[in-house]
């Protein structure tokens, strides 16, 4: 056995992550980690890379038990992750990032050149000619930053290569290249943990899979022997229930609440007319980088329009910076919730608040119990795991953090509400739950503009498909035409080489 | 409202450390006595000199809360003790003497905030440029002389006594408890708190960050404003080299000590303000103990590491992870020690 896990058990305060768990890495095999938001996945692999102390239990690789202190020990053990919180350094360069802490260097002096021609060895294989290594990383959007940190820790793994939740910023070409290098790795002999969410990819990848439920250990099998139904009752306990594709409404004459003649903005995305109507969802597909987050920015006022008018029944709309937006009742939940989502050391029942109290004003506080009672709802609707809606929500587990940013625009209660990639990193139970909140929304009048890399969920929530490539809107599909097929031929219909993977254009 | 008194606590400890430690020498440090209607007595004189500082921690701890800095503090100090002892020598009345000292210090928060939220200048950056230009400012006004005046009722900010207490510690007193209700009665305190840990996601959320970007520095600048006065009041004149020296930077140690992080986020006026007595109370004691005067900084500065060693967030649950094992331990299954290994 290349990695086992005994006993291991983590607490923290009001929860108890990880109870008695133990897990076995065999060297060349990929093991897939499964579990509900706030298992105790990341958990586990925190403990094993040191980031977190063990109250209790032992890890033995290659037989000997091994307590690494940081991922800086775990690395010198042979342990490479990465993390679900990508941690690298926007202000570096890429190569910098790269090469960090490793950077070739004679008589104290980095060698830029050969670090740059490392670094951009590292990278070959990912499909990322168009990154230019000197640049700074932050330059670059979430999905280059990921694979970054993909090609950095594949380089410094030696044994064992841990990756929590890698593929959720990805588009499907991106998965496959890196599902290409980790086989490769399996070849070399190496083990694998692999933590998703998308039970497609656990199961075309793995050979194992294990399941972890509050925190304890539920089973451990191969992933051929394990069928879908029973891998999902093993995560959440229960069936799941499957949320009903909407009704694709052709409705005649809907109401319309909000007109865009022209909209766009240089460089970001062509101008486009747009017409929402009261209760409806609008898809979003496209490629990486093809304009959809871009969409969303301009739509929201973060880089304005400059091009066009917005206008509803009362008169013209003004979007020149996101507090106009949501004057004008728009809401936008934004893909990267790390960055731009989340305020990770107040409470869940401040950041489910925070836009509410931001309307008000200051000099109105939102009284505590009516904040409390908010936060109540919202961990109960959305079934948020929290032990208290006091925790700061940066100790909450990644999908729970993206149910907080959900719920504090749902709070808004927006006529307009913008959702970049909503259910990310989010389980398939509480995927299940917000397609469905989705539509219960929706019956009360809000209108949705939902993108998403997920083309079934797309097909499952739209009224109608807006297709995006290379910044330009271009094709809409309604009614019938809705399904993944026709979704998969418009963003490659092309006249260049179709499905070039995601041409991820510098920010 | 226990959470309150659990965020205060490290300080309020080391505030009683401290005195403790001083009145183990000078048992006569804690004793206060009524002298012609006022109070006297080494503790009385660490609340009253300890005043400039308790006012600059107050303004530099929404700043810093903001992952700001204000290091034109001192210098703002200058600049306002230098207008209100310009106006008060020229025969203005003392209330507008007050309100253009008030006014000068408004007036500098509202520049640097500009720099800080519109220009985007980094704040060490942008308020360095008044901590340096600043004192020139001062000196213009005072025409380079040090400005006296004779007004007793500007001097009773200084030295005067209200039943007793004198002025300054009334003030510093006031103002915090005026700062403290306006950012916890209302949202501001919130907003500034989330503003500090991510101004990108606050924004988008709709919190105008440029705003109380612009309400930090000049509430800054009023709080550097009344210690502006204090100081002035309390020599009778106004010396543009001199005062507000180096506070800056007593200021942005008793807002570290009070626990509100450099980089930003949860913060605590009260928790300064015990930093800024902290900071009082050894800069009295090592004159009581009348150790030759050159060693009084370092003998500050090791002070000052041992306080900032024991609160550091890294070092603190250690210790009281293993004060705690030590009253775990005649438990001999505490196992979690030994499995660690
Ligand atoms: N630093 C922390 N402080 C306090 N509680 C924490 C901390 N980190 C995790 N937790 C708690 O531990 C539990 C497990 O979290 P973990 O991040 O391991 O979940 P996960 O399985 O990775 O979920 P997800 O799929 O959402 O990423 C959660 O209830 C979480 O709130
Ligand atoms: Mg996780």
């Amino acid at each position: 056995m290349l990695l086992s896990i005994r006993g291991l058990t983590k607490s923290f305060p009001g929860t108890r992550a990880l109870d008695g768990v133990s897990f076995d890495l065999r060297a060349g095999e990929i093991h897939a980690l499964l579990g509900e938001n706030g298992a105790g996945k990341s958990t586990l692999i925190k403990c094993l890379t040191g980031v977190y102390e063990r109250d209790a239990g032992e890890i033995l690789l290659d037989g000997r038990p091994v307590a690494p202190q940081s991922t800086h020990d775990a690395q010198t053990l042979g342990i490479g992750t990465v993390y679900q919180e990508v941690n690298l350094l926007p202000n570096l360069s890429v190569a910098e990032n790269l090469t960090f802490g490793r950077q070739p260097s004679r008589a104290g002096l980095v060698q830029t050149r050969k670090m740059r021609a490392q670094a951009e060895e590292m990278l070959s294989g990912y499909g990322l000619d168009h990154v230019n290594v000197a640049q700074s990383l932050g330059a670059y959007s979430v999905a280059v930053q990921q694979i970054v940190a993909i090609a950095r820790a594949v380089a410094l793994s030696g044994k064992v290569l841990i990756l929590d939740e890698p593929t959720a910023s990805l588009d499907s070409a991106e998965t496959e290249m890196l599902f290409s290098v980790v086989r490769d790795l399996r070849e070399r002999g190496l083990g694998i943990i692999f933590v998703s969410h998308f039970l497609d990819q656990v199961f075309s990848l793995t050979d194992r899979l294990t399941v972890l439920r509050n925190g304890q250990h539920i089973v451990t099998a191969e992933t051929a022997e394990v069928s879908r139904l029973d891998l999902i009752h093993h995560m959440l306990g229960h069936e799941l229930e499957e949320a009903e594709h909407r009704r694709h409404a052709t409705k005649t004459a809907q109401q319309s609440v909000l007109t865009f003649d022209g909209t766009g903005r240089r460089g970001k995305i062509a101008p486009f007319d747009l017409t929402v109507s009261r209760g409806e969802v609008i898809g979003m597909a496209g490629l990486l980088g093809s304009g959809r987050t871009e969409t969303a920015d301009m739509l929201f006022g973060r880089t304005p329009p400059d091009s066009g008018k917005a206008h509803d029944d009362d008169g013209p709309v003004s979007l020149r910076n996101p507090r106009e937006a949501i004057a004008a009742g728009f809401g936008y939940a934004p893909e990267d919730r790390k960055t731009d989502g989340i305020i990770g050391e107040l409470s869940v029942r401040e950041n489910i608040a925070l836009a509410l109290q931001a309307r008000r004003g200051w000099w109105r506080p939102l009284p505590r119990a009516e904040q409390r009672e908010l936060a109540e709802r919202y961990i109960e609707r959305l079934d948020i795991r929290t032990s208290g809606a006091e925790k700061p929500v940066g100790e909450l587990s990644g999908g729970n953090q993206q149910k907080v940013v959900l719920a504090r625009w749902l709070a808004m209660n927006p006529r307009f509400l913008i959702l970049d990639e909503p259910t990310r990193g989010i389980d398939v139970g509480a995927h299940a739950e917000i397609l469905r909140l989705i539509g219960e929304v929706v019956e009360s009048g809000m209108s949705i503009l939902l993108i998403s890399s997920e083309l079934d969920e797309l097909v499952a929530a739209s009224d109608r498909i807006i297709v995006v490539r290379d910044r330009e809107h271009v094709a809409e599909l309604v009614g019938e035409d809705i399904e993944t097929d026709a979704i998969v031929r418009a963003i490659a219909a092309s006249d260049a080489p179709a499905a070039a993977p995601a041409a991820e254009v510098a920010r | 409202m226990s959470a309150g008194i659990r965020r205060i606590l490290p300080q309020l400890l080391t505030l009683l450390a401290v005195v403790a430690l001083i009145t183990a020498f000078f048992p006569s440090f804690l004793s206060v006595e009524m002298v012609d209607g006022r109070l006297v007595g080494s503790a009385i004189d660490v609340l009253k000199r300890g005043a400039p500082v308790a006012l600059l921690a107050v303004g530099m701890t929404l700043v810093i809360a903001t992952g700001g800095i204000d290091l034109s503090v001192g210098a703002v100090m200058a600049i306002c003790g230098a207008a209100g002892a310009w106006a008060i020598s020229n025969d203005y009345p003392l209330v507008a003497a007050l309100l253009i000292a008030l006014a000068a210090g408004l007036a500098c928060g509202l520049w640097n905030g500009v720099l800080v939220a519109l220009v985007g200048i980094q704040p060490i950056v942008a308020t360095l440029i008044l901590m340096v230009a600043g004192r020139g400012i001062a000196q213009m006004i005072t025409e380079g002389r040090i400005l006296t005046f004779s007004h007793d009722g500007f001097a009773f900010f200084g030295s005067g006594t209200i039943f007793g207490v004198p002025t300054p510690v009334i003030l510093w007193l006031a103002v915090g408890i005026l700062f403290t209700l306006l950012v916890r009665r209302t949202a501001l305190g919130l907003l500034i708190e989330s503003v500090g840990i991510n101004r990108r996601a606050s924004a988008l959320s709709g919190v105008n960050a440029t705003v109380l970007l612009v309400f930090v520095y000049m509430a800054s600048g009023i709080c550097a404003a009344v210690a502006g006065i204090v100081a002035t009041a309390d020599i009778r004149g106004a010396d543009a080299n001199n005062a507000g020296l180096w506070l800056e930077l007593d200021a942005i140690l008793a807002v570290v000590i009070g626990g509100t992080s450099l980089l930003g986020g949860r913060f605590s006026i009260i928790a300064s303000l015990i930093g800024a007595m902290i900071i009082q109370a050894i800069d009295t004691g090592i004159l009581l103990a009348g150790f030759p005067s050159e060693y009084n900084l370092v003998i500050k500065a090791g002070l000052v590491v041992i306080i900032l060693v024991l609160q550091s967030p890294r070092l603190s649950p250690r210790i009281s992870a293993a004060l705690s094992r030590r009253r775990k331990e005649p438990a001999p299954a505490g196992s979690a020690t030994e499995a660690r290994e």
